[in-house]
């Protein structure tokens, strides 16, 4: 049974790829990343993802990012199941006006730093729903935003890539 | 006779499953609910509408052995109100309830008559989808659910969400327990609604399938399938034969792309981590070729009215079939770890069990159906070009619980990767979209698709001005919600997480 499960680890071996640089398409080694997480935050980074109302097609992207290939975790960044352990807060959308409020007590109760990054088109400006009865339409018009990702769903790569560069935004200056 | 007993004026709809549209009035409505369930139908769906200033209708959908039966009740504008279907069938209850909170129009006689989607964001006496809904007051608060209380010695409750641990779509959860023990769970959905029926009013028919695309982002192919089918068969028009067999080979890859998520999620809530990091590389692997192949990991809006927006030449086509015996072989031996890992079996097996007759009472539907001996599944049922030319092998199973879950999601992803090579090979050659006209009359359509969850259905009206008056979207999860509830019941708390995902149901295809 366990040789089994060990054969097949070894024989697919390592897949992780090279993270992606936080603004553009370079790439660089993941030690700079941990590093700048070291010095930005003092510690890894733990993420609270909030599906303020989306079609679930965000949330899949999402997940890719803890598969091998990204290895999220192995930047030292982590989904966490609670907002008070979070520095990040990860919001799909659009907000659902259902889910309003549970997006602002999730917000508030989330300690500092407190970065926003919004995910995907309906987070950015509302996608195809827009704002209605039922919909309040982007992320930012519910808490402050530091970082919107379009894109319907956006790639794993460029979620990561706003995770990142909202980190570095939140560098406190020189 | 569809309907055993009845004889009604139903015509048929110019789908390619086979669909009938018809009236009735109030005392037909109730017998032919009964007569569908005593002839071993079951309930698919229910809507109501709001057509003109003082037409307005409820509908019901039912799946009887020879296909779909869309039967509309007019209702009485001073009234408002129908015979109730939720004591025939129990699934109807939710349905029922999101109508009354979307047109005011209520199920004389029933039960619960809870708001299910209004949770207070918008005043109780505005109805979204009537045709004179102005813009309510904005940010009103969210009022509190009169929960059912479970009262005895040592019983607590569990509040869980709406946000929920994990990377998932919110709802709530209420557990009420002894010690670990589940002895109730009642859920509250609806967070998700944004108003999805509402703007697709707002829609161009034939920008709508991106709409349709995105009430599951999950099922998205089996949406716009549906969406489109719904409008080719309202403007009778004939889909070219590439673009239907480019279809289903796009639905079998959304349905292996989400078999693979859960089989690997199911490993990790047992405490399995490396079915996850194994199954997420395969996973991975599979939308990439997506990607390349038709321009999108998910293949969003690539199903559009009149065809489809992406093509295959042979080359990919012979890639496509090696990925596939790649993807088995490694399927095959991930599926001996999991039948031989003794730990994950005894977590797997009599683990949320739903019993056949519990099953067939409330209509659980698609693969959770078939885990409980509801052998239903449209591919093989009613094979609708092209399959039927590729001869779907249906998979069951009898024993109900999560283990039976995960051998049906195992059975049918081999079954799908052998379509999907029946696919490359046989694809024939021709267009793959051509254009859709639309019509001046007031038309309606309907589409039934057999996606990865369940039966996915849409029911399109469009009026005169070949604008949409109702799109009705129609998720599998409305029937499989409710039996979640029921077999989480006398298992401990901990093994919810690992039921949950067995189902893996969705909240926005619920809520739209």
């Amino acid at each position: 049974m366990s040789w089994r499960i060990i054969r097949q680890i070894a024989r697919n071996g390592i897949r992780t790829e090279a993270a992606p640089e936080c603004s553009d398409a370079l790439r660089v080694e993941v030690e700079r990343i941990q590093h700048d997480l070291l010095d930005i935050l003092g510690q890894a980074l733990t993420i609270r993802q909030v599906d303020a109302g989306s079609c679930n097609g965000c949330e899949l992207e999402i997940h890719a990012l803890n598969n091998p290939y990204y290895n999220i975790e192995g930047l030292g960044i982590k989904f966490v199941a609670s907002p008070r352990h979070a520095d990040m807060l990860l919001v799909t959308g659009p907000v659902s006006r259902n889910m309003q409020i549970a997006l602002r007590r999730t917000y508030d109760a989330t300690p500092e730093p407190k970065l926003v990054v919004a995910v995907g088109d309906c987070g950015c400006d509302g996608g195809i729903f827009g704002e209605s009865y039922a919909s309040c339409g982007r992320v930012a018009n519910v808490i402050p935003v530091d970082v919107a990702v379009p894109g319907c769903p956006p790639a794993p790569i460029e979620i990561l890539r706003g995770i990142l560069t909202a980190v570095r935004r939140c560098r406190p200056p020189v | 006779m569809l309907i055993p007993g009845m004889t009604l004026g139903l015509h048929r709809l110019s789908a390619p499953l086979p669909m009938w549209r018809g009236t009735v009035d109030a005392n037909e409505w109730l017998v032919a609910a009964r007569a569908v369930t005593e002839g071993g139908g079951r309930l698919v769906s229910l809507w109501a509408t709001q057509r003109d200033a003082r037409a307005f209708a409820v509908s019901a959908a039912y799946a009887v052995q020879d296909g779909l039966v869309w039967l509309d009740l007019p209702v009485a504008s001073d009234k408002l109100s129908y015979p109730d279907l939720s004591s025939i069938f129990p699934a109807a209850s939710r349905m029922q309830r999101a109508s009354a909170d979307l047109l005011g129009i209520t199920a004389e006689g029933a039960k619960d008559e809870r708001a299910w989607l209004n949770h207070g964001a918008w005043p109780a006496d505005h109805f979204p989808l009537r045709r004179d809904a102005s813009a309510p007051r904005p940010d009103r608060e969210v009022v509190d659910y009169p929960f059912v209380a479970v009262q005895g010695d040592g019983v607590h409750e569990i509040p869980v969400g709406p946000v929920h641990a994990g990377i998932i779509e919110p709802g709530h959860f209420r557990f009420s327990v002894v010690g670990e023990k589940v002895l109730r769970l009642e859920q509250r959905l609806g967070y998700t609604h944004k108003g999805i029926e509402k703007r697709f009013t707002e829609l161009a028919p034939l920008q709508a399938h991106r709409l349709a695309g995105r009430v599951s982002g999950d099922s998205t192919v089996a949406y716009a399938w549906a969406y489109c089918m719904a409008l080719e068969s309202a403007v009778q028009f004939d889909v070219p034969a590439r673009a239907m067999w480019l279809r289903a080979l796009m639905l079998e890859r959304e349905r292996i792309a989400n078999h693979l998520g859960d089989l690997g999620a199911l490993g990790n809530d047992a405490a399995l981590a490396v079915g996850l990091a194994q199954f997420s590389r395969l996973r991975e692997d599979w939308l990439r070729a997506s990607r390349q192949v038709f321009g999108h990991r998910l293949m969003m809006d690539c199903v559009i009215p009149g065809g489809v927006a992406c093509d295959m030449d042979r080359a990919a086509a012979h890639r496509m079939r090696e990925h596939c015996d790649a993807i088995e072989l490694e399927v095959q031996v991930l599926r001996k770890v999991y039948d031989e890992h003794a730990g994950l079996q005894d977590r797997f097996i009599t683990t949320g069990y739903v019993k056949p007759p519990l099953a067939a009472r409330l209509g659980l539907a698609g693969l959770a159906g078939r885990a409980s001996s509801q052998a239903w599944d449209l591919r093989s049922d009613h094979p609708w070009p092209p399959y039927d030319q590729l001869d779907v092998n249906m998979a069951t199973d009898r024993t109900g619980d999560v283990a039976a879950r995960v051998t049906v999601r195992f059975d049918e992803v081999f079954e799908s990767l052998r379509l999907i090579r029946a696919i490359c090979l046989g694809l024939p050659a021709g267009v793959t979209c051509s254009e859709v006209r639309l019509v001046t009359d007031a038309a309606s359509g309907a589409g039934w698709v057999e996606g990865w969850r369940g039966e996915v259905f849409v029911a399109l009206e469009l009026d005169s001005d070949a604008r949409i008056v109702r799109c009705h979207c129609h998720d599998p999860s409305w029937h499989n919600w409710p039996l979640l509830e029921h077999a989480v019941i006398g298992n401990i708390v901990p093994d919810f997480p690992l039921i949950n995902k067995s189902f893996n149901l969705s909240y926005s295809g619920h809520d739209l």
